[in-house]
């Protein structure tokens, strides 16, 4: 059978499940008891499975078999949940996510056995006993046989969930029960097969059993019965003053109930079984029943599995990117040629026109924050990687680090979103091995034991912040400049009158590193630099704030949208040039005299703020024309928080304009950030207000 | 009596420039526009003269006669932008004037990398011999690269 159409389904889906996966491992390594967490774990290990198989990807089913293994185990309390057997699980998903990578690139697993790992996790279960490790041996691949719980039990108890221990707090209950001479009385109640809302019923037994008992305890638990996880039998302990028959007669009149087992609890009885006298001649029929409710199972496990896997994406659309890439396009020039219609001189005069014209303007602007919305992806999806890759690199480095994250849900276009993400990566890693001390030195210090490292995003006006802050070290800036100097980037003298901000920057040169020592991870003084023209690259910038001994505080801003933006056109001599409306603070008006000098760069004093003059015209080469303005024309730009002031000839206006790159050829001009088309036809370049800005 | 011949033949578009004759391969030119405008691009080489908006695409014009040190001619009502693709790259190619289509045979390809000045060697394929003239053949490969 030709498998190859649902090949994409499967990449995405397998991804999905294998992101899932790890995240609930982390959930199940911080709460080693959390039974739903385990019963989503398998179940979506066995959906893996099951698709890995339908698709032929037999190493990788095996694999997810094996996993299954152990976690069936762990369902059974055979073994218990220590970071060694995690280590191994989170070995199992990387190697899943191998096979996955591999299949995107050849169409097929490879051939990795991993069998390191497949022995890592039958060791894992040998640690459980002789006697329960052949049941599990025993246990077939077929698919059908997915629920060996009930299956594999031993033969003592034909109805799985009564056979259990009290324990210590329950049989104290037992015991006062006793002295208040009611009854403990056990109950298992199957439910008839054709049984469809299983919970609705359960919840009428019990409120039956609750109008004249108290439960004391119920397996599977109470909430597991309301979200309908169990197959069709519970059991029950309840306290009453009824006794069996009373019991035995009001459970069977509630309808699809097919059976009700009662066995009373003596007083000294420990572990409660079953009779098996009474049991005797249901035997047969129950063992059958359980093959049909196997099967039934599976597919109820099958359903809920996929249900319950996301839970927010409840009504979504799976969308190729390309489309939305045309949809995009469409969108601009859609812009393009409202401007152009606008401009057109038959147009402009014309009172009806000019109305139509505003009609179909803000329809456009509203066709476009759609489409843009369509385009914004939650930075979840860059975070969420996160939290596993610092358990990790706490793990290796030895330290305790808390990794604590908000704003997952802020949203980012979807071109950023695709590159944030190994800045990101760098400056969490930066923040473990340099930022944080290690444990002895933090006790020592009176900090917590455990670092914290802060991952944040909002948004800021058109701007997305990413925050990444730790209560480390910080940053020691005397190193820094000791080593500015050394490599003789700055001179003793000047490096005094530096800010602590000037020397900060000076860890995003190139090849500039403080450590003495290269790990793995970082020191070789090539990350930040990369950081920094990785985020410039997509319009934004990245702010360092530090204090020593209390840590460091990297801030990256992004601007919001990328393809169309409010814009001035502005003219310096003969040429056009646009710059983004965000990026401007204000535009004032400037006396030729007001222009005073401070160390050889021209500045205005602005309300009292010292703000440099930038001669953009010069930078951009522009022939000059004769010029003998008495004003000129300020254009103050923000950075940051920095300003500057862009000296323009003349202000022709405020435009939306739709930014198109300037091509593979011209893209390496960090002052151009683009170009835009303008209504007349001709192309204006968009200045980058960063790299022009001081 | 050999009746292999070799019958590999390209295509090339002819064009003068500087009163030369110069060829592109057919395979990777997309158009032939009329003269534009161009906008200026600032801290580009100066046989970059900037960018066109060729029905809603940024185009980047290269003057080839300002590439090769040849005396650069006026512009007239013949002069074209030829537009050329490589790999993903587009570019336009400023030049006098458009003449035809030809086919030249592989084996009526010269190489002479002896003749012509630095600036040029790179981007020349070979020359063709064909009806008596000689045309110039350019490597376009070489020529979008202005590093």
């Amino acid at each position: 059978m030709d498998m190859s159409q649902y090949l994409e389904i499967f990449i995405e889906e397998s991804k999905e499940h294998l992101q899932g996966l790890n995240q609930s491992l982390l959930e199940l390594e911080k709460n080693p008891q959390d039974v739903p967490m385990l019963n989503e774990i398998f179940r979506v290990a066995h959906t893996l499975k099951g698709m890995a198989g339908t698709m032929g990807f037999n190493k990788m089913a095996k694999l997810t078999h094996d996993m299954e293994n152990v976690l069936h185990a762990l369902r059974n309390n055979e073994i218990n949940v220590d970071t060694n057997l995690v280590d191994i699980m989170f070995k199992c998903l990387d190697a899943l996510e191998n096979y996955v990578n591999e299949i995107v690139s050849n169409g097929s697993e490879g051939s990795n056995e991993y069998a390191d790992i497949i022995t890592g996790l039958n060791n894992a279960l040998r640690k459980k006993g002789s006697i329960k490790e052949d049941a599990i041996k025993n246990v077939p691949e077929s698919t059908l046989k997915a629920t060996e719980v009930v299956v594999n039990k031993e033969n003592k108890a034909e109805f799985a969930t009564a056979d259990f221990e009290l324990n210590e707090y329950e049989q104290a209950l037992v015991v006062k029960a006793h002295q208040m001479e009611m009854n403990v009385l056990k109950i298992t109640i199957v439910l008839n097969k054709g049984c469809l809302l299983k919970s609705a019923r359960s919840f009428i037994i019990f409120q039956a059993l609750e109008r004249s008992s108290e439960v004391i305890k119920s397996v599977p638990r109470v909430e597991d019965i309301e979200d309908e996880k169990f197959d069709f039998e519970f059991t029950v302990v309840i306290v009453s003053k009824e006794d069996e028959v009373y019991f035995t007669k009001e459970l069977n009149s509630i309808a699809e109930v097919d059976n009700v087992i009662i066995t009373k609890i003596s007083e000294d009885t420990k572990a409660v079984s079953n009779d098996a006298k009474e049991a005797g001649h249901v035997l047969e029929q129950n063992g059958e029943d359980h093959e049909n409710v196997d099967v039934k199972a599976e597919a109820d496990h099958q359903k809920s599995g996929s249900a319950s896997k996301n839970i927010k994406t409840t009504k979504t659309v799976r969308v190729d990117i390309d489309r939305l890439d045309v949809l995009m396009n469409l969108v601009s020039e859609l812009i393009i040629i409202k401007t152009r219609l606008e401009g057109l001189n038959e147009i402009k005069g014309n009172q009806d026109y000019n109305e139509v014209i505003e009609y179909f303007e803000r329809v456009t602007t509203n066709l476009h924050d759609a489409v843009m919305k369509v385009r914004m992806v939650p930075v979840e999806t860059v975070f969420n990687r996160f939290p596993r890759m610092l358990r990790d690199i706490a793990k290796n480095l030895g330290k305790e680090i808390i990794l604590e994250m908000s704003g997952e849900e802020t949203e980012l276009d979807r071109t950023v979103i695709d590159e944030i993400g190994d800045p990101l990566i760098h400056l969490l890693r930066n923040s473990a091995d340099h930022g944080i001390e290690s444990l002895e030195k933090r006790k020592a210090l009176g900090k917590n034991e455990a670092g914290h490292i802060f991952l944040k995003a909002y948004q800021d006006g058109n701007n997305v912040v990413i925050e990444v802050e730790d209560d480390g070290q910080g940053i020691d800036v005397e190193k820094v400049k000791k080593k500015a100097i050394e490599r003789g980037l700055i001179n003793k003298d000047s490096a005094k009158s530096l800010s602590q901000k000037d020397i900060v920057d000076f860890l995003f040169k190139p090849s500039f590193s403080t450590t003495d020592q290269i790990t793995d991870l970082s020191g070789r003084g090539v990350g930040l630099d990369v950081v920094k023209t990785k985020i410039e690259t997509l319009g934004g910038i990245v702010e360092v704030e530090t204090e020593s001994g209390k840590g460091s505080k990297f801030i990256i801003r992004l601007p919001l949208t990328l393809a169309i933006i409010q814009a001035l056109l502005v003219q310096i001599c003969d040429e056009k040039y646009a710059i983004p409306l965000s990026s401007i603070r204000e535009i004032i008006k400037v006396k030729v005299e007001d222009i005073k000098m401070v160390q050889k760069q021209e500045i205005i004093l602005l309300r009292n703020m010292i703000v440099p003059i930038i001669r953009i015209g010069n930078i951009l080469d522009v022939p000059q024309s004769e010029d003998s303005k008495k004003v000129l024309t300020v254009v103050i730009v923000k950075k940051g928080e920095k300003l500057s002031g862009f000296l323009v000839d003349n202000l022709i206006g405020q435009h939306e304009i739709v930014i198109k790159s300037l091509g593979k050829l011209l893209s390496g001009i960090n002052i151009i950030a683009g170009a835009t088309i303008l209504g007349d036809g001709n192309v204006a370049l968009i200045l980058d207000v960063n790299s022009l800005a001081i | 009596m050999s009746e292999a011949v070799a019958l590999h033949t390209t295509q090339f578009v002819v064009f003068i420039l500087s009163n030369e004759q110069y060829g592109l391969n057919i395979q990777m030119v997309n158009n032939i526009e009329k003269m534009i405008p161009i906008t200026r691009v600032p801290k580009t080489p100066d046989f970059i003269k900037g960018v066109i908006n060729l029905r809603g695409e940024i185009v980047p014009i290269m003057d080839l006669s300002q590439r090769f040190g040849l005396s650069i001619q006026e512009e007239t009502e013949e002069t074209r932008i030829i537009i050329v693709k490589y790999e993903d790259i587009l570019v336009g190619i400023i030049v006098d004037e458009v003449k035809e289509v030809m086919n030249i045979a592989e084996d009526s390809i010269e190489s002479i990398t002896s003749i012509g000045n630095e600036n040029f060697k790179d981007s020349i394929l070979g020359a063709g011999k064909v009806d008596g003239s000689v045309i110039t053949l350019l490597n376009i490969e070489k020529l979008v690269k202005i590093a």
